[in-house]
């Protein structure tokens, strides 16, 4: 095992101590270990990372780079909300603050290199200096220099750094238009169900032999590997049922070694957990309370979806249907539904859909506010005045989300409107006011 | 204002602080009161009056939010104490962010005054890092990120003093630059902040009981509308707190006006798997204005009233349009400022002491004004001759009535107000609410019409006489608990004869067993007749004649106590329910104009609009565009010329043709010669003018620029003429 890591620059033992931290990831190391090569060598200049969620990325760039002692800096994109904070934690962890104190107000790319030189040349890299960059694929939304830049990054500053990007969508998305230096490509492939498990089996309960939790491990992995084969999730599933696996076994019912029945036991329990606890429905301090209570009472604490209901203002409730009519009926066939002499238009002629998609797969569609209005006005049964707080009442529907503005902000001249809402809510709604929405739509004609 | 410069151009002139004088309330309000005297007092009441419906709302909002509340803080502390204690799976799961998300209902506008008394507490007694954001605010991460640091770091410098001045500060010295804002700053300050106060003052901390836990407070950060938040910013955020939540304890609140499923909706599960997300429901909006109206309106310990219009209108804005309290109450304070502002006799509307008080020191234009008053009137003329000249004319005299007058009408305030709980209690266990299903709708029946006189009330009697035992008993006793604390002679007397009714009907059970049935010789007779041979009519006869005893003998004695506790209760209804129009000087006590509130809390800009461009008179208060037939005289602004010519079209207007008629209708009004040349002809000036008035209706949004046809506009509205 421990052959794939060998490499001459560094002690035997340490690579050792790397090599037990990082179970089923010693290809990808051995690989990164080589292309880094002595610290005082210079490397290449970018190295490109990219796998899944939770497929060991940070993890193995964070135990090589600690374990051997080199020199780094580790930023997350997410959390560097402008170019500014990049910059800084760049130079702080290499040079200290009064190197990041050095940079103005609102840094360009070039002030940055400019003050790196600067450090630099004070104190040179002994070693390689490792930026390591998690979620770089928020670097594309930056400015369109910044990537580039920080991929020949060793040029420019003239020092001996790489920089790695990490990443969970493939480099063909990154690609510039006006070109740019490539990066060495290194691909983290998803754990196998056989990896998963001998990670998972690696945390186990101090007060419980290893194989026994193995073979609760191996329980888990049948009900959840077919969802999700995410280790941080599997691990927190894993920490949040294993109690319950123990139940039996803590009463006395069944030995260890008991693995059929304890499989009965767990099995129902665990399907449960992949529709609640999973989806986040149930919160986890919540299941946790569930399995500490009985069986029976369970039933008592409702996920998050099953609340849909909306109480809403009598008038909302009619623009909002209002609004779902202008959405999904076509606006020819208004004259049919709200008016009550329509005409001649006969009904078999009328049905003839020139598209025979139901609007109701298509989507919600825009709709100009005088038709929602309208609308309204035919659909509400009694007189109402234009007063502002109808107005006010369809700004405020647009800022619960269930309508929204299709139109720009500063749109005042006739505002576009959609819909959000759902045809089961809408029914729901307009059960409410006793409003038989299904006659009047389009599609249920 | 002048200046000294030559050149022409723009000035800004600011307002000079000092020189500026805001007028106060009081002037406001002084200002174009109707009656000169009494303004001081009447501003007086009405202020102080309003601070006590003030002060009471905000005490029943807090017990309303206490449960849910508390339920919350229970929360937060289990989080931060779970956080704490390290077992093996505590260090085995992710680690979640405690989040509490709290559904409040749709009524937006109320949700400030829950927040602020949420993060009021939490301050008190879980942590002092509280951060409240809202949506609006937080357009990018950057923003939501600057928002939260300066909230918390700014409120934890001064714990004593107020946040504005704090924040303040910040603007004008930039203490962190914006680089620095990270969490990072975040958790180096906290670490800092902590155990500065853990080895500062340890003596202090343990002074406060309820804090568990003085090192690690969490940091708590709460998200008011949380439908608003831009997601992707909601999601960045989420992100890298949860890199952060090892070294900083934090706990997210998510208001939610409409359903939690909108959390689902805004964050994907990536990010949800983050959280910990517990649920917690407010009270619904319809039941905390069910208890504001209970503690407020249905009250005698506030001399002002509404009638039955204004009540109508504030309760129909509630349910139609906000469903917000908030602004129920707001209206309330409307009609209250009003009926002070114009009403002359409001000074008597205050407590009994000081309104007796007033009521001597009336003057002479203000008993006229009694003299004047409908119900006062009504009074007068059920009196004796000699009373009658009395009351016109001797003014001391006046005064005592008057006294007795308000004495008897606070009375009947007393006695009205348990009687109609006690009905609406009787008639809510009815099928189909016969006199409604809340007490505010039996309430506005009662103050439009005495009551008895609606069908509805006449079928709720009649289903009241079908109750069984049982219930009825159940219900009186409810009615008994009901009239027992009320401090008047009438309702003690009512509570001391209920309370006999009642101990009958429970004894029934007992005396019913002894009493024979006594009934059955006398209904024989009539079947016994039956046998014999008769006609069709005589046989009706009988029938109806053996109905009548039926009905008229079978009177058990349950049933005729129930008729005696319903005939009782009838009684006291019909006694003391009667509509306050009916009462002496209700005037003083009521606010009756109910188009006044609506027109202020329910405006209708396009109705105005329009009634300015048919009637410019009414606004422009020029009597010369006054016209007969109510259409626009020549002279009127051309915008409302210009309107009026646009009315007499179809969907699309020839401008030219419009200018045309334009012209002509504008020379009339310059008073030139109709056979002239130069009549109706289209001058340079006419043409701008015209140009104008056009772009103006366009504007307003009556007419717009259409493709269909050159030279022609498209109109917008239709009717209105």
């Amino acid at each position: 095992m421990t052959s794939l890591l060998r490499h001459q620059a560094y002690e035997e033992e340490r690579l050792q101590r790397v090599a037990e931290k990082l179970p089923c990831r010693e290809t990808q190391a051995g690989t990164l270990l080589s292309l880094m090569g002595q610290p005082q060598q210079y490397s290449y200049p970018s190295i490109f990372i990219y796998g899944h969620r939770a497929s060991g990325k940070s993890h193995v760039m964070q135990v090589l780079l600690k374990e051997l002692e080199l020199p780094h800096a580790t930023v997350s994109c997410v959390e560097c909300v402008s170019v500014a904070l990049l910059f800084e934690q760049l130079l702080l962890s290499f040079f200290g603050c009064d190197a990041a104190s050095l940079l103005p107000r609102s840094p360009s790319l070039s002030d940055f290199v400019r003050i790196y030189r600067q450090q630099c040349s004070q104190s040179p890299a002994k070693q390689t200096r490792y930026i390591v960059m998690e979620k770089a694929e928020l670097l594309r939304d930056t400015d369109a220099n910044l990537l580039p830049a920080l991929l020949r990054l060793q040029e420019l500053v003239e020092d001996n750094v790489t920089i790695i990007l990490l990443s969970e969508i493939v480099w063909d998305k990154f690609r510039p238009n006006t070109g740019c230096f490539e990066p060495l490509l290194l691909h983290f492939p998803d754990y196998s169900k056989g990896e998963l498990q001998q990670i998972l089996s690696q945390d186990k309960h101090p007060s419980y032999s290893a194989e026994f939790y193995s073979s609760y491990i191996n329980i888990l992995l049948g009900v959840f590997y077919s969802v999700c084969r995410d280790l941080r999730e599997l691990r927190h599933l894993a920490a949040l049922n294993f109690s319950k696996f123990c139940e039996p076994l803590a009463d006395g019912k069944v030995k260890e070694t008991d693995t059929h029945k304890l499989w009965r036991n767990i099995e129902p329990h665990l399907k449960k957990a992949m529709q609640t606890v999973y989806l986040r429905e149930v919160s986890s301090l919540q299941w946790e309370q569930m399995q500490q209570t009985e069986e029976k009472e369970t039933g008592t604490v409702r996920g998050l979806s099953a609340h849909t209901h909306v109480e809403l203002p009598y008038y909302s409730k009619f623009l909002l249907i209002a609004a779902y009519l202008a959405s999904y009926n076509p606006a020819r066939t208004d004259k049919r539904f709200f008016l009550k002499h329509h005409g001649k238009i006969r009904k078999t002629n009328f049905l003839k859909k020139n598209e025979k998609t139901s609007n109701h797969l298509l989507g919600p569609k825009p709709f100009p506010l005088d038709r929602l209005l309208a609308i309204f006005y035919s659909v509400v049964d009694n007189r109402v005045a234009p007063t502002a707080s109808i107005f006010s009442q369809i700004s405020s529907l647009v800022t619960l989300q269930l309508l929204t503005q299709v139109s720009h902000d500063d749109q005042l001249d006739a505002p576009k409107y959609k819909c959000a809402v759902s045809m089961d809510f809408m029914c729901a709604i307009s059960r409410t006011v006793s409003f038989d929405i299904v006659k009047y739509l389009y599609d249920f004609l | 204002m002048s200046t000294s410069s030559v050149s022409k151009g723009c000035f800004v002139f600011k307002p000079s602080a000092k020189k500026k004088k805001t007028p106060s309330l009081e002037d406001y309000f002084l200002h174009g009161c109707d009656a000169a005297e009494h303004r001081e007092t009447r501003f007086k009441l009405c202020q102080e009056l309003w601070d006590q419906i003030k002060a009471d709302t905000e005490v029943l909002q807090d017990e309303l939010n206490r449960k849910i509340l508390d339920s919350l803080l229970d929360f937060t502390r289990k989080c931060s104490f779970t956080r704490q204690h390290s077992d093996w799976a505590a260090q085995m799961r992710a680690s979640e962010i405690p989040t509490a998300a709290l559904v409040l209902g749709v009524n937006v506008p109320d949700h400030d005054m829950t927040f602020q008394s949420l993060s009021d507490l939490l301050q008190q007694s879980v942590s002092p890092h509280v951060a409240s954001v809202q949506a609006k605010e937080c357009g990018a991460l950057k923003h939501l990120m600057k928002r939260v640091l300066e909230r918390l770091m700014g409120t934890a410098v001064t714990v004593d003093d107020d946040e504005e001045e704090e924040e303040a500060e910040h603007a004008n010295t930039p203490l962190h630059k914006s680089v620095h804002c990270s969490l990072s700053t975040l958790c180096d300050w906290y670490n800092a902040k902590t155990k500065k106060s853990s080895s500062d003052t340890p003596g202090k901390k343990r002074s406060s009981p309820v804090r568990e836990d003085p090192q690690q407070p969490p940091v708590v950060i709460i998200f008011k509308d949380l439908e608003a938040f831009n997601p992707r910013v909601l999601q960045d955020f989420i992100l890298i707190c949860s890199r952060y939540i090892q070294r900083l304890p934090l706990m997210f609140i998510f208001g939610i006006a409409t359903s939690p499923s909108t959390i689902q909706r805004i964050l994907p599960h990536s990010v949800s798997s983050l959280l910990c997300i517990e649920l917690f429901q407010s009270l619904s909006c319809t039941q905390h204005l069910a208890t504001v109206i209970d503690k407020l309106i249905l009250t005698p310990h506030f001399p002002f009233k509404l009638n039955g219009k204004v009540m109508q209108v504030l309760v129909s804005i509630f349910l139609y349009h906000d469903f917000s309290v908030r602004n129920f109450i707001k209206g309330v304070q409307l009609a209250l400022l009003e009926h002070f502002h114009s009403q002359p006799l409001s000074v008597l509307c205050c407590k009994k002491k000081e309104a007796l008080l007033n009521v001597m020191q009336l003057s002479q234009s203000d008993l006229e004004r009694i003299r004047q008053l409908p119900s006062f009137e009504r009074y007068v003329e059920k009196q004796e001759p000699q009373e009658q000249l009395n009351l016109s004319t001797d003014d001391t005299h006046l005064k005592v009535v008057c006294q007795k007058l308000v004495k008897e009408l606070r009375k009947y305030h007393k006695n009205y107000y348990p009687i109609l709980r006690c009905l609406h209690t009787l008639t809510t266990s009815l099928p189909r609410y016969p006199l409604g299903k809340q007490i505010r709708e039996l309430h506005i029946t009662c103050l439009e019409k005495n009551v008895w006189e609606y069908e509805e009330y006449q079928s709720a009697m009649k289903l009241l006489k079908m109750l069984a035992k049982d219930e009825l008993i159940a219900l009186l006793q409810r009615c008994v608990e009901i009239l027992q604390p009320v401090k008047s002679k009438k309702m003690k007397n009512a509570w001391v004869q209920l309370e006999e009714l009642l101990a009958k009907l429970k004894q029934l059970d007992t005396v019913v067993a002894e009493a024979p049935p006594c009934v059955e010789e006398s209904l024989t007779s009539p079947v016994k007749n039956l046998g014999k041979k008769t006609d069709l009519f005589q046989l009706q006869k009988t029938l109806l004649e053996m109905n009548e005893t039926r009905r008229a003998k079978k009177l058990s004695p349950f049933e005729v106590l129930r008729n005696e506790a319903l005939e009782f209760i009838d009684g006291l209804v019909k006694t003391h329910l009667a509509t306050p129009e009916s009462q002496t000087l209700n005037e003083v006590c009521y606010y009756s104009s109910s188009a006044t509130v609506r027109r202020h809390l329910n405006a209708t800009p396009r109705t105005s609009i329009q009634a300015a461009l048919n009637s410019p008179y009414y606004y422009l208060q020029n009597n010369s565009l006054i016209t007969e037939d109510g259409s626009v005289s020549n002279a009127a602004p051309d915008i409302c010329v210009v309107y009026k010519l646009h009315l007499e079209c179809g969907r699309l207007i020839n401008l030219y043709d419009w200018l045309e008629a334009y012209s002509t209708v504008v020379s009339a009004a310059e008073g030139n010669n109709p056979d002239s040349d130069s009549f109706g002809k289209v001058d340079e000036v006419k043409h701008a003018r015209f140009i104008r008035a056009v772009s103006e209706l366009e504007f307003l949004g009556f007419i717009k620029s259409t493709k269909q046809k050159t030279d022609h506009v498209a109109r917008l509205t239709w009717g209105g003429c």
